[in-house]
């Protein structure tokens, strides 16, 4: 990969991952994460 | 910062546990101070209201176009037990290239589609590559938990015997090829590989000073040609080829510039003094 397309990549990766936080954030996605993270999953550790 | 919950058999509760930290770390280890991001990625799109997390994927292509897979390599502490564990005296293998895919696979049906394919009556899905995988979580939240708590102990079934299984064989492949898991089985480390194309963290290697005598490749662990490839989705970043470099032709870190020539450094130490 080029320089000039390795920039490229960088900028719309950049765009993309700021777009995606927003709209997964506005959408309530981080309650989701929190309420996951903060109780013990039991999956997680094998007995779910 | 959480190490007390060990003790206590407790996870950490607080608000910072909606942020994903970069590396593989189960959210339910007594000391994980954010979630997973393979495990919240699972949790979004198994959720009943939704199919696919875009607040996860957006914080994964952020770390992923800052470092790339440096965060395999410097962030992430399932990384370091595999070092530790590979630093046990053994006979050293060699991985065959075809085990490197993998954890494309995995990452393609584990994380991504049984999630949300393998769902309940109510369309809630299992995060399936926590459930039937990840030796990170038994090391990490299992082992710690079920020692602690002891009411805990009663749920054991065939599902932790499975998991023990893919963690002892995991720890013994670690002790025999470095970084196993990193390599064969991870999906966050196919998902930071295929941006370490493009990462701002990076490698380069300048093609005047290197004399392709062949070191890096030889010192590197992770089975890497620098010089031929050095955007590889399997190198970490860890620096050991521009080290062991002679003609010091190899530069890893975020700065535009190319490695510093050896016939460059020679006239800085021999500018004469004032």
């Amino acid at each position: 990969m080029d320089n000039k397309k390795k920039r490229l990549a960088r900028i719309i990766t950049i765009l993309a991952a700021c777009a995606f936080i927003l709209f997964g954030t506005i959408r309530g996605e981080i309650g989701i994460v929190l309420n996951k993270a903060v109780n013990i999953c039991l999956e997680c550790i094998g007995l779910g | 910062m959480h190490l007390l919950n060990f003790n206590g058999g407790k996870i950490y509760e607080g608000k910072w546990k909606q942020f994903c930290n970069p590396g593989l770390n189960c959210y339910s280890c007594p000391a994980a101070s954010f979630a997973c991001p393979i495990g919240a990625m699972q949790a979004v799109s198994g959720s009943i209201n939704f199919n696919f997390s875009f607040y996860v994927t957006g914080l994964l292509l952020a770390f992923g176009v800052a470092l790339g897979r440096a965060v395999c390599g410097w962030l992430c502490p399932f990384g370091l037990i595999q070092e530790l564990i590979h630093k046990l005296p053994s006979p050293k293998w060699k991985l065959k290239k075809g085990f490197l895919y993998a954890k494309y696979v995995i990452l393609v049906v584990f994380v991504i589609l049984l999630p949300v394919a393998a769902t309940n009556y109510m369309g809630m899905g299992k995060p399936a590559f926590c459930q039937y995988i990840c030796p990170a979580g038994t090391l990490q939240g299992g082992i710690p938990l079920l020692s602690a708590r002891p009411e805990l102990r009663q749920a054991i079934g065939s599902l932790f015997s499975l998991k023990m299984v893919i963690l002892i064989g995991t720890m013994i492949g670690c002790i025999f090829i470095y970084r196993f898991f990193c390599r064969t089985l991870c999906p966050l480390g196919a998902i930071y590989g295929l941006m370490n194309r493009f990462s701002l963290y990076h490698l380069d290697v300048d093609e005047n000073t290197c004399v392709r005598c062949g070191t890096c490749k030889k010192v590197c662990k992770m089975e890497v040609d620098p010089v031929k490839n050095p955007d590889s989705a399997e190198c970490i970043r860890c620096g050991a080829c521009a080290a062991a470099c002679p003609r010091d032709a190899i530069y890893v870190g975020f700065s535009k510039k190319t490695a510093c020539p050896l016939e460059q450094k020679e006239k800085i130490i021999r500018m004469p003094k004032r």
